[in-house]
């Protein structure tokens, strides 16, 4: 039981090399899945035992800091390694009907060894307390995601994947020379220490820039308005299902690193009092929240408008995050679950379209309704949460958001966040009627995703029903979360 | 009954619907169109048997309750049932029985296509309005209102047609936007000032905001109820008329539209309280929006020749009666609201009722058309005349009392102007409904038309002929709907 933050990571670092030896579909795609639920089961272990606001640290090699690499394991990233590995499991379930089709008869294993591979780095980034760590798994992870990206089927997933990569490059230099400029000023990697160190000399001009660095290098990853442009694509080109995983969870894990670095190493008073990223990130997300969802509008293919419309969600989640209060932060925590969820379920539904359709263009999914009408429901569904329809998820984290920014008396910001959920309606209502009300081409032969699709994507839709009825789990570990990171990595109590 | 019956009563009201519903899928599915028909009767006369046991407790004082505090992310899901809610959910459940016969007979009579999911979409919008109806606190009521909006939605786009999808727009468009944008709004800008959401006599604002705050959150309420159908978010309603008339009648004339002014009289009453809204004005604005859209859509139901279009703006202009009688702010004008809920939707369900027995047997649908066809369908027009009578507002009939408390309340507070609106709006009426029963029955039918009786079948002329009925004795058992409600507005 000791060792459940190193296996932790190890098991799907293992992994993915197991899935290139093993080679046939059938044992792959079952041991894949298998290791993910391992994943998740541990992650709901740990996040189980430090719920209280007790801290796990596992030293590596038994070195203490700051001589070896430590994880450590608090509310917040046993929440999000919860995320992820949940999306993770469900989605890597749905796998094998839809990767036959999507990937070259026989290459199957090189999907899942990559899949394997960007769930280590995620789950590495999540639970490492090393800073130099942190951008190791971030490459790890980032890397896998291209090879996941360019399995996709047209020519353009190349292209693609080749703009996040130089996109995802850039971004982790600009955190890894934020990195140098901590080590710099206090001689040490270790989250901890850096945060007790900094305490002195926080106020160099050295510091700010690491920390101009840092927040530019993680807002590329967690695309930010307007560091976005190599989402839409990423995420459309990409075959549906590694859409459903990365949307679900890449993201998510840049969220955790910009709650990590800029609440727990850098603290609250450096850069909400005295650089005022707030001031800056404010603006920027609720463009995001309209740009996103206007663009979302006017899209004519299913998963692009799923991807803009990440964009504007990213928005609420940062929203959140510029409100700087506890509430605020809560709000976005409540919101990465909730919209993992919502996004891993509409991404799966994409999967379904394109596995019967082979396309997810708006045009084919005419009278879809007729001809899946399951896969549709779940669709509906997930969608409301989308909009946060009270009773969803999705309304959880509205009521969140806008709790926390009138908090702060900021009535023309709730106005604005309301706002913006109505073009939500707008873009989720717009495939509704293509999907009930308009005919659709050719017979109509009434056949929905195979079971091993249908069950994973029912899963995740249900799950935002259920947690928009019984979100009393999310929002308390959000809320503890919140008040943990506040309380910042340097006055940590061990 | 003891209060764990009470509340057992109240669950199952809750919950019947929805069984009803599944049981619609059910059978309509797999048995046949006969069983599902009845049992969507029965589940009617079900749901409406267990909310009239709820009213013996209630007049005696009792409050049954259920609260689910960790439900909605610890927000809490409640439910009490009191004297304005049981009014409605009476109203809602009671005339949903009829409407299901009528239903029955319109559907068949028609041959409409998707009948099972028309049923079950139904049911699930009557459980919505229970739940408004039963609402303990804002966020449930919020809750409820949504499940309402989106549950109709499948039958007001029901035909499929492309008017039909456009009129959808446009209903989920004003109804969600408003809903969102104004009413959440507004409920969390309350749940920043005072400690509770629920429902509490006297209201739970008082004191704690004032001036043009307070005005600016009294009408954050207001539009936000789109239901209410305050202009000028009022053009959803007329676009829902491409429903089959069914719906258009319990729904667009009583379930959603009474959901609306229910919401904004529950508001009013429970949340600022009826002193608070007489203090300073406060409730002047919503005054003049609820007088302006009184005159404006009847006015506009004048120029309308299409029946439903022209139902439709008498339905807008009689629904801010409730909504100027909750904002007079004294104790006679919000019995008078309270009173007008149940009178107008009596009437006004007729009228509707009448309205779609004409499409069926003579596929007419404009005022212009109806020359003489009072001969033809007798027992139809004659109800239709007592409905116009009870909107109009005219003893013996039971609008006539609704009207007696708000004009009277309006003079009890001093504001003779809105009783003079409402006198002129009485008049405007009569202007828009009277030619109706005037031309079918004293001009002649068009040339080369049959003029032996044909009336409505018989599915819908019982349904059509009961609450035209109910018109008239409502107006006597008036004391009985005053004695359940006055505990809530502090009178006896």
């Amino acid at each position: 039981m000791d060792h459940l933050p190193a296996l932790q990571v190890l098991l799907p670092l293992m992994g993915a090399p197991l899935c290139f030896l093993l080679r046939k579909e059938a044992i792959v795609s079952a041991f894949t899945v298998a290791i993910s639920f391992a994943c998740l089961a541990i992650s709901m272990t740990l996040l189980g035992e430090v719920r209280g606001g007790e801290v796990i640290v596992y030293e590596f090699g038994g070195w203490p800091r700051p001589f070896g690499i430590e994880y450590r394991v608090d509310i917040t990233n046993a929440f999000v390694m919860v995320v992820v590995s949940l999306v993770a499991s469900v989605v890597f379930a749905a796998g094998p009907g839809q990767a036959r089709r999507a990937i070259p008869a026989g290459r199957e294993y090189l999907f899942y060894s990559a899949a394997l591979l960007c769930l280590t780095g995620l789950l590495g980034v999540t639970i490492t307390g090393d800073v130099f760590n942190v951008f190791v798994f971030m490459e790890i992870s980032s890397l896998s995601s291209y090879i996941l990206i360019a399995l996709g089927r047209e020519r353009r997933a190349l292209m693609a994947a080749f703009t996040y990569l130089i996109m995802g490059t850039i971004g982790a230099t600009f955190l890894l020379i934020g990195i140098g400029l901590m080590y710099q000023m206090t001689g040490t990697l270790n989250m901890v220490d850096m945060a007790e160190r900094l305490q002195d000399v926080n106020d160099t001009r050295t510091i700010r820039v690491a920390v101009a660095f840092v927040v530019v290098g993680i807002s590329t990853k967690l695309a930010v308005f307007p560091l976005h442009q190599w989402l839409p694509n990423a995420y459309s080109e990409a075959p549906p299902l590694v859409s459903a995983f990365l949307a679900a969870t890449a993201t998510k894990v840049a969220y955790y690193l910009l709650l990590r670095f800029s609440l727990g190493i850098f603290g609250a008073a450096l850069v909400f009092d005295r650089i005022g990223i707030d001031t800056l990130l404010m603006p920027l997300s609720v463009l995001a929240m309209f740009v996103g969802s206007i663009a979302a509008i006017y899209q004519t293919d299913f998963k692009r408008v799923l991807a803009y419309s990440s964009i504007a969600q990213i928005g609420y989640m940062t929203l959140g995050f510029s409100l700087a209060s506890e509430a605020g932060v809560a709000a976005g925590l409540i919101h990465v679950f909730n919209h993992a969820l919502m996004k891993g379920s509409l991404f799966l539904v994409a999967a379904c379209i394109t596995w019967r359709m082979g396309s997810t263009k708006v045009d084919v999914m005419r009278g879809l309704g007729q001809r899946m009408p399951l896969t549709m429901a779940a669709f509906v569904v997930a969608g409301l949460a989308l909009v946060g329809v009270p009773g969803t998820a999705g309304f959880v984290s509205k009521w969140a958001l806008v709790t926390a920014a009138l908090e702060q008396d900021s009535l023309f910001l709730a106005f604005l966040i309301m706002g913006s959920s109505i073009l939500a309606v707008v873009y989720i209502w717009r495939l509704v009627e293509v999907i009930y009300f308009q005919e659709p081409d050719g017979t109509v032969e009434k056949r929905d995703a195979p079971l091993r699709m249908l069950i994973p994507t029912w899963i995740l839709a249900g799950m935002t029903i259920y947690f928009g009825l019984f979100s009393g789990f999310s929002v308390e570990v959000a809320e503890a979360a919140a008040s943990q990171l506040f309380a910042g990595l340097g006055t940590a109590v061990y | 009954m003891t209060a764990e019956t009470q509340t057992t009563v109240l669950i199952v009201s809750l919950l019947l619907p929805l069984v009803g519903a599944a049981g619609v899928q059910v059978l309509g599915r797999f048995v046949s169109d006969n069983a599902r028909d009845v049992w969507t009767i029965v589940i009617g006369l079900a749901t409406f048997s267990q909310v009239i046991r709820l009213i013996e407790p209630v007049m005696a004082g009792a409050r049954p309750s259920l609260d689910l505090p960790n439900w909605m992310a610890g927000l809490g899901l409640g439910f009490e049932v009191e004297p304005l809610g049981l009014l409605f959910a009476l109203v809602a459940s009671g005339l949903w029985i009829l409407t299901s016969i009528y239903g029955i007979g319109y559907m068949r009579g028609h041959h409409e296509k998707n009948q099972t999911r028309f049923f079950t979409c139904f049911a699930l919008a009557i459980s919505a309005a229970l739940g408004i109806a039963f609402a303990g606190d804002l966020v449930t009521l919020f809750l409820f209102y949504e499940i309402l909006t989106f549950s109709t939605f499948p039958l007001v786009t029901h035909a499929g047609t492309e008017a039909a999808v456009k009129a959808g727009r446009l209903y989920l468009g004003i109804l969600v936007s408003t809903s969102v944008l104004f009413l959440l709004l507004a409920i969390l800008w309350t749940s920043t000032l005072a400690d509770t959401l629920q429902f509490t006599p006297g209201g739970i604002l008082d004191g704690r905001i004032e001036g043009h705050s307070a005005v600016l959150l009294l009408m954050l309420f207001a539009y936000g109820v789109g239901k209410a159908a305050l202009m000028p978010f009022h053009r959803w309603l007329p676009a829902a008329m491409v429903a089959p008339t069914p719906v258009s009648a319990l729904l667009h004339a009583v379930a959603v539209v009474k959901a609306g002014v229910f919401s904004v009289l529950k508001i009013a009453v429970y949340v600022f309280g009826i002193d608070m809204l007489a203090k300073d004005g406060l409730s002047d604005v919503l005054m003049w929006v609820a007088a302006i859209t009184i005159l404006a859509a009847s006015i506009k139901a004048l120029s309308l020749d299409n029946l439903k279009a022209r139902l439709a703006y008498s339905t807008i202009s009689q629904l801010s009666y409730i909504v100027l009688g909750a904002a007079l702010a004294t104790s006679a004008a919000a019995m008078g609201a309270g009173l007008h809920i149940l009178m107008h939707a009596l009437g006004k369900i007729t009228l509707f009722f009448v309205a779609g027995a004409v499409y069926v047997v003579t596929q007419k649908t404009e005022v212009s058309q109806l020359d003489g066809i009072g001969r033809k369908m007798p027992f139809t027009f004659g109800a239709f005349c007592i409905a116009s009578l009870s909107i109009i507002g005219l003893p013996p009939l039971g609008g006539a009392w609704s009207k007696w408390f708000l004009v009277s309340g309006a003079f009890e507070s001093g504001e003779y102007l809105m009783g003079a609106v409402f006198m002129v709006s009485s008049l405007l009426s009569i202007g828009y409904l009277m030619p109706i029963v005037v031309r079918a029955f004293f001009r002649p039918l068009p040339e080369g038309e049959d003029d032996s009786v044909t009336d409505a079948p018989l599915l819908m002329l019982i349904p059509i002929c009961t609450t035209a009925l109910l018109c008239f004795v409502a107006f006597f058992y008036t004391d009985a709907v005053y004695d359940l409600l006055a505990p809530a507005f502090g009178l006896n």
